[in-house]
């Protein structure tokens, strides 16, 4: 029987909207799942969330959203990354074996 | 035209199929950045390619074998008969195409055949080729070719229309694993589809039995690429640079192709691709005072109160 720990593990969502807001729409999405599956996942089709505010008040934490940056000179008409990102996380504990320590 | 007595010349002359794009095709690649042709390659043709794509993939890099052609050489001359590969990039079709985009001497970039295996679980992160451009308006051609059927869900090339007159750096995509409105290829053997060298895209896994191939090919203009297209009906479709869905419109014209929103934009992105949409436009065609939706009119004109 191997010994195991409590180990608090992250998920990060990260929701691309279309509006500098919490509550615009989301347009893009990105999950990376730190409890290796332990965690609830989120679906793959369709936006998880139709808002930040949906995927708050699911459980997930904001940890970051994006400046608003001025455009520079002469770039006023150039479009390039997806700009109004919001990532959040939420936190699990799960057990996993204790690492043998070395000396 | 009235026939009577003088010489019939439709009798006489030889019938050539004018292969070329329409202005409505041209105008909807501006607008999304790709265009597909289904089932355009014959059958027997797709069957033939495929054994020369799998041993361009086993011998490319070998002393001896086929080989792509060099970098720069003339479309016309890649691939000598006898070649599949050639037959095809020789196809009237396919060169009618070919030269709306990118005029009639286009030479060879590169090409690549994507070969993946049955069950294969890598993803490809979302990338533009090559490097971030320049900000002139010119533009190569990437001619995807699938020469088997790939079914919805077999993992055929996942694409973002609209994406292609973004400025990024292709890494900076990495982190995009799903936006609104971006699609997964599926369709007949023998389609082709012709992306602008800027277009997100990625490469899917393969949950299906077969093997799964695909030949791109990246063609180089020789020649400013204005009106290499069919033009006969651009008269009908220019609108006017007064266009502007806030005043008046042409209810059937490029500008109400260049109004095309994709899911995945914001307001200010869909305003600012009508603009990108438009400079590109201006040079296709030649005509310096196009626009949509008065946006570079209107700049234009305070801009020249302050020169004068």
């Amino acid at each position: 029987m191997s010994a195991t720990s409590a180990q608090q593990r992250q998920q990060i969502l990260h929701l691309w909207a279309n509006g500098s807001s919490l509550d615009s729409g989301v347009v893009a999405w990105a999950f990376h799942d730190g409890t290796d599956g332990c965690g609830p996942a989120v679906p793959d089709a369709s936006p998880p969330y139709t808002t930040g505010v949906d995927a708050l008040r699911d459980g997930w934490m904001l940890l970051q959203s994006s400046q608003l940056i001025p455009p520079l000179p002469t770039h006023e008409h150039l479009n390039s990354y997806l700009e109004y990102e919001f990532v959040f996380e939420r936190r699990f504990t799960i057990d996993s074996p204790l690492q043998e320590v070395h000396p | 035209m009235g026939s009577g007595g003088r010489g019939t010349a439709w009798q006489t002359r030889p019938m050539t199929v004018d292969h070329r794009l329409t202005t409505r095709q041209m105008a909807s690649f501006v607008t999304n950045g790709f265009i597909r042709f289904d089932a355009i390659v014959p059958a027997d043709l797709n069957e033939r390619a495929i054994d020369e794509m799998r041993r361009l993939e086993a011998e490319r890099f070998a002393p001896d074998g086929l080989k792509p052609p060099h970098t720069g050489t003339p479309l016309d001359e890649c691939y000598p008969a006898p070649s599949a590969i050639g037959e095809y990039l020789r196809l009237p079709q396919i060169r009618g195409i070919v030269e709306s985009f990118v005029g009639p001497d286009p030479t060879f970039d590169h090409d690549w055949t994507h070969h993946v295996q049955p069950h294969a679980t890598y993803v490809q992160p979302l990338h533009v080729d090559a490097i971030t451009d320049s900000d002139d308006l010119t533009f190569d051609v990437q001619l995807f070719w699938y020469p088997h059927d790939v079914a919805p869900g077999e993992g055929g090339t996942r694409f973002v229309p609209g994406s292609h007159l973004r400025r990024v750096r292709s890494s900076g995509l990495d982190r995009y694993q799903h936006i609104a409105g971006e699609q997964q290829f599926a369709g007949p053997a023998g389609t082709v589809v012709v992306f602008h060298h800027g277009l997100w895209h990625a490469g899917q896994p393969n949950p299906g039995d077969r093997d799964r191939w695909m030949h791109k090919v990246r063609l180089n203009p020789t020649v400013p690429q204005v009106r290499h297209w069919n033009t006969d009906d651009l008269p009908d479709l220019q609108n006017p640079p007064s266009d502007h869905i806030f005043a008046r419109i042409l209810p059937d014209s490029v500008a109400q192709i260049f109004r095309t929103m994709h899911p995945w934009m914001s307001i200010t992105d869909y305003r600012n691709e009508q603009v990108q949409r438009a400079r590109l436009w201006r040079y296709l065609t030649g005509d310096t005072t196009y626009d949509v939706d008065h946006y570079l009119t209107r700049l234009e004109g305070r801009a020249a109160l302050v020169d004068t």
